[in-house]
């Protein structure tokens, strides 16, 4: 790698809305630079956990080194940043883009501008990235590539004239996207001679390396040998190794210097001690002052979660241990509930990060769980002037000792077309949204804000507005603070017991709507048993709402066998069976689902 | 002393394969038939060694169909059978017969191999039930059979019939109920109908759960079954089996006493000394190798005591009189109250279970849900 050109270095990231072909795009490009035949290419380079591919989003930023044989005869090295494009990974995404010096805007030719686009855009704007776009998915019959352009320009204010008109599906038109990256795309500034400043912008724990750190070197080089230090954590470490991404693989080098894109090993053992956003220096020769802008994330929603069977209980903090190895934003403290059983109290950037989690214990490490409604993390003041961060409902103080309490808000920005503002703002009404603003974007669009409080959102919200819009509307949010508000826990009591992992905090108004829909689930999901099962939904000691499930009449096998005990004993079996997915509460048994189940409440 | 056994012998044809029906059954020729007695004959000989140490108390000849051999094919088996073991001398001899099946010259065959009880067929006092049922008699062709037996001398019949058929009503089941009850038989078996994979009535009614009972008419059919049945005489025993006094099935009480029991032919199950297995169900293998009982037997299966004491539990308890506690440490050593604590105190808080002196029994309540009570007693 020594001797590398800085001028002919190109480090980018595409940006887009779910679905607008950025991994297609990615794959195209790889191609088109010929470092792959057609055999290695997997369908999708980039994403590279089954996970990923199958929800078709991109949850952890990878990035590849490729080479490009321009028209003007030079060869150019381009360093393409995968960035995740879910709103919980906002911060992540917020790095990627401070290892770039430019970005390509994927927007589909049929839909425009979504409101993730914008959010990714004006976030790339922010860290001063050049971008220029590009209209994908011009073969679909419904493409208005010249409506799009309008669009781009009018509502983010680039130039779009000249936008390539591409289907990354279909391979049209990528080497104008190359030539353009060239072209649009600055070549890195700074100087190889100056001391080592280095961006963490992604990491990950190989049992064999340790942790192995993505950086984008701003200023000086790393070599083997360089003692390395984090500057936000202040570990320190000896570098064993460098290199680049080839696809899908490290490839080692001797050097990484100012406007490179590659990793550093140190045999550092945990990634928490190389926090996303951390700057790197040279231990013995520092820079000046740490890159700006990194922060420490904090998870934004609670859950707990249990093995569905008790004896795994250490399986499922092996498995946590694990995927924190890669994940530092992924946090966990064991916890207990009567209900549940021995388990664990996690805390995730948001709901998407929790599903990721959940799956991927679940798929990765075999794993059946029981997880329970995800809730925000509440601030209480009491009545003796302390504050607590509350993150389990159980842990909530005797209300005689609250003095108020506050919950976290976001700033949402949803892009809706015309026809369903209607329904979108009533949405909104009923999560307690403040209504900030509507601009419209066209005549047939429109971008809807408002101050929501995140434990409205966190449930089932997205499901709602898409659900509510035919799929039209689209939605993103950013942390606002906190704002003091009138909550309440309720309690959910089956069989006169008091059920703990079902209780949560809610809003006072909202309490006895959620509250009946919670009961009515429930009576849905427990199984009728040898007797009736009241479920109630209480705040204190006061009943809100009410359901009955009412008792099993009659299952009795009045049937000939013969001498054949065998299936009359497999019957049985099945039914004990069918149980031991039950939870035991008081005389009540409850089936692991209806645990979960409590999360999908909107009924519209 | 001689231990106490039971026998089973599998007649694994029919005339007719009902639309409900999934034992080990199928029509068969003449001279399939003929192959099949042989080879059972030569399996209940293969056992000469193994009789000495029992005295076999009752004999149950199942199926299928056992009525359709023809009388010298009977005759043989139960020559068999006396040849080989030692019986008792008031033993219990059942054999299960089709209205349909039945001429006086087979019933008096039936008398001279010591058959002494008969259990028959009906299913259904309606023809047009006879007929969705897929049965090859009509009532009236019952009656016949039922009043020849009677006039052979036959004095202790079983008649069988399936209740929570398709359309039927507390009222409608009321009255089959008493158009049997009144014929005086010694015993009645009501098997609720049940929809087995693989049947004809499977594949048409387990999509359409409209087309049967509800649930509610199901608990009705049911609770009204001991209680008609009582006012003629019948007292339950247990779930499904119905005797005027004294004249419970002896076979049966064995499968829930956990007695031991020899499974002869096709398929047949048997339990002995806490051994549970099966012979072949097919036939080919059956025909090769009843000679050497041996090296036809599936799902061999040795009880561990903890399997022993399931089965105690889930068999005994379906019994109307339960289970001893006594009997339960004779045979464990060990008190249940601690081997089933949380079972016990569960199920008699909630009233399923009945405690009387030394005897624990389902309630009425637990005996409609028997399913979901006695699957409590399996551990984990």
């Amino acid at each position: 790698m020594a001797g590398v050109d800085q001028s002919k270095i190109r480090n980018f990231c595409i940006i887009a809305h779910i679905d607008h072909g950025k991994s297609t795009l990615a794959d195209r490009i790889i191609e088109k630079t010929g470092l792959l035949t057609e055999r290695e290419m997997q369908s999708q380079v980039l994403d590279n956990m089954d996970l990923e591919r199958e929800r078709g989003i991109t949850i952890k930023s990878q990035a590849v080194r490729i080479v490009y044989q321009a028209k003007d005869g030079e060869e150019y090295i381009f360093n393409l940043i995968d960035t995740p494009g879910h709103v919980d990974f906002n911060y992540e995404v917020s790095r990627s883009l401070a290892a770039c010096d430019g970005a390509i805007l994927v927007v589909d030719a049929a839909q425009g501008i979504e409101a993730q686009t914008l959010a990714n855009v004006y976030l790339a704007l922010d860290h001063d990235l050049d971008v220029f776009p590009v209209i994908n998915k011009i073969d679909l019959p419904s493409a208005e590539p010249d409506r799009v352009k309008n669009e781009i320009e009018d509502v983010i204010g680039i130039e779009a004239q000249d936008a390539p008109l591409i289907s990354a599906k279909m391979g049209l038109n990528i080497e104008e996207v190359l030539e353009k990256i060239v072209e649009k795309i600055p070549a890195p500034a700074g100087d190889a001679q100056a001391p080592l400043q280095a961006l963490i912008f992604d990491s990950v724990y190989d049992s064999y390396k340790g942790v192995i750190v993505f950086c984008r070197i701003k200023e000086g080089s790393v070599k083997k040998g360089t003692k390395i230090r984090m500057m936000a954590t202040g570990a320190v470490e000896e570098v064993v190794e460098v290199g680049y991404f080839g696809a899908g693989q490290f490839l080692p080098c001797d050097e990484l210097s100012a406007g490179m894109v590659g990793y550093i090993t140190a045999s550092i053992k945990n990634v928490k001690d190389t926090r996303v956003g951390d700057t790197i220096t040279d231990d013995e020769n520092p820079c000046a002052e740490p890159l700006p802008g990194y922060k420490k994330v904090n998870p934004m929603v609670y859950c707990g979660v249990y093995p569905a069977d008790g004896s795994k209980y250490q399986d499922l903090r092996d498995a946590l241990d694990k995927l924190q190895l890669n994940d530092a934003s992924l946090q966990f403290e064991p916890e207990t509930s009567v209900a549940l059983g021995f388990g664990f109290r996690c805390g995730f950037l948001g709901l998407l990060h929790l599903e990721i989690i959940q799956e991927r214990l679940e798929r990765e490490y075999n794993l059946d769980l029981v997880t329970t409604a995800p809730g925000v993390v509440y601030k209480v003041h009491k009545t003796n002037g302390e504050m607590m961060d509350l993150t389990n409902p159980s842990n909530l103080p005797d209300p005689s000792e609250i003095e108020y309490m506050e919950e976290p808000m976001v700033k949402a920005e949803i892009m809706v077309t015309t026809d369903f503002i209607g329904p979108i703002m009533d949405l909104c009404q009923e999560r307690r949204g403040q209504y900030q603003g509507m601009e419209y974007m066209e005549t047939t669009r429109a971008l809807l804000k408002y101050h929501l409080p995140l434990n409205e959102i966190i449930y089932d919200f997205f499901d709602a507005l898409k659900s509510r819009s035919r799929g039209y509307a689209s939605f993103d949010y950013e942390m606002l603070g906190y704002e003091r508000s009138d909550l309440v826990k309720l309690d959910i009591l089956v069989n006169k017991e008091e059920v703990d992992a079902l209780s949560f905090i809610v809003f006072e108004g909202s309490a006895y709507e959620r509250g009946r829909k919670m009961c009515e689930k429930l009576k849905e999901e427990i199984p009728r048993q040898l007797f009736e099962i009241p479920i109630q939904a209480a705040i204190g000691s006061k009943i809100i709402a009410r359901e009955t499930v009412k008792a099993m009449r009659k299952d009795v096998l009045a049937k000939c066998y013969g001498g054949d005990i065998s299936r009359k004993r497999k019957l049985l079996e099945k039914q004990k069976e069918g149980k031991k997915r039950m939870r035991q509460v008081g005389n009540v048994e409850i089936p692991q689902k209806a645990f979960m189940s409590v999360l999908k409440l909107d009924d519209k | 002393m001689k231990k106490d056994l039971g026998l089973y012998l599998h007649i694994p044809f029919c005339i007719q394969k009902c639309g409900y029906c999934d034992f080990l059954s199928a029509s068969g020729t003449g001279e399939e038939k003929e192959a099949y007695v042989q080879a059972l004959e030569k399996e209940i000989r293969s056992y000469g060694d193994f009789a000495k140490g029992y005295r076999v108390s009752t004999v149950f000849v199942g199926g299928g169909t056992p009525s359709c051999l023809e009388a010298p094919q009977t005759e043989r088996i139960f020559q068999a059978v006396r040849d080989t073991f030692d019986i008792e001398r008031m033993p219990e001899i059942s054999m299960e017969m089709n209205p349909g099946t039945v001429t006086p010259e087979k019933l008096q065959t039936y008398k001279n191999c010591g058959i002494n009880r008969l259990s028959m067929g009906l299913q259904s006092v309606r023809d047009s039930n006879l007929k969705l049922l897929g049965r090859i008699h009509t009532y009236e062709a019952f009656l016949e059979s039922y009043h020849l037996a009677r006039e052979a001398g036959f004095q202790n019949i079983n008649v069988d019939l399936i209740s929570s058929l398709p359309g039927q009503t507390e009222a409608s089941w009321r009255e089959e109920l008493e158009t049997t009850a009144e014929l005086s038989p010694e015993h009645i078996s009501v098997y609720q109908l049940i929809l087995e994979e693989g049947t004809p009535f499977y594949e048409k009614y387990a999509g359409h759960p409209e087309l049967l009972p509800d649930e509610e008419t199901s608990r009705a059919i049911y609770e009204v079954t001991a209680e008609v049945l009582a006012a003629y005489g019948f007292r339950q025993y247990e779930i499904s089996n119905y005797a005027k006094e004294g004249r419970e099935c002896r076979h049966n009480l064995k499968y829930w006493e956990r007695g031991d029991y020899l499974g002869l032919g096709l398929g047949a199950a048997s339990m002995v000394r806490n051994i549970r297995m099966s012979n072949t169900g097919d036939m080919k293998t059956y025909l090769e190798k009843c000679g050497e009982p041996k090296t036809m037997r599936t799902d061999v299966q040795f009880l561990e005591e903890p399997q022993q004491m399931e089965e105690f539990m889930f068999l005994g308890l379906r019994k109307t009189r339960g289970i001893s506690k006594k009997e339960f440490r004779r045979v464990f050593g060990r008190d249940i109250e601690l081997v089933y604590e949380k079972a016990l105190e569960k199920l008699l808080s909630n009233g399923m279970l009945l405690e009387k002196k030394d005897r624990l029994y389902l309630s009425k309540e637990g005996v409609l849900l028997s399913n979901a009570v006695l699957s409590e007693f399996l551990f984990d």
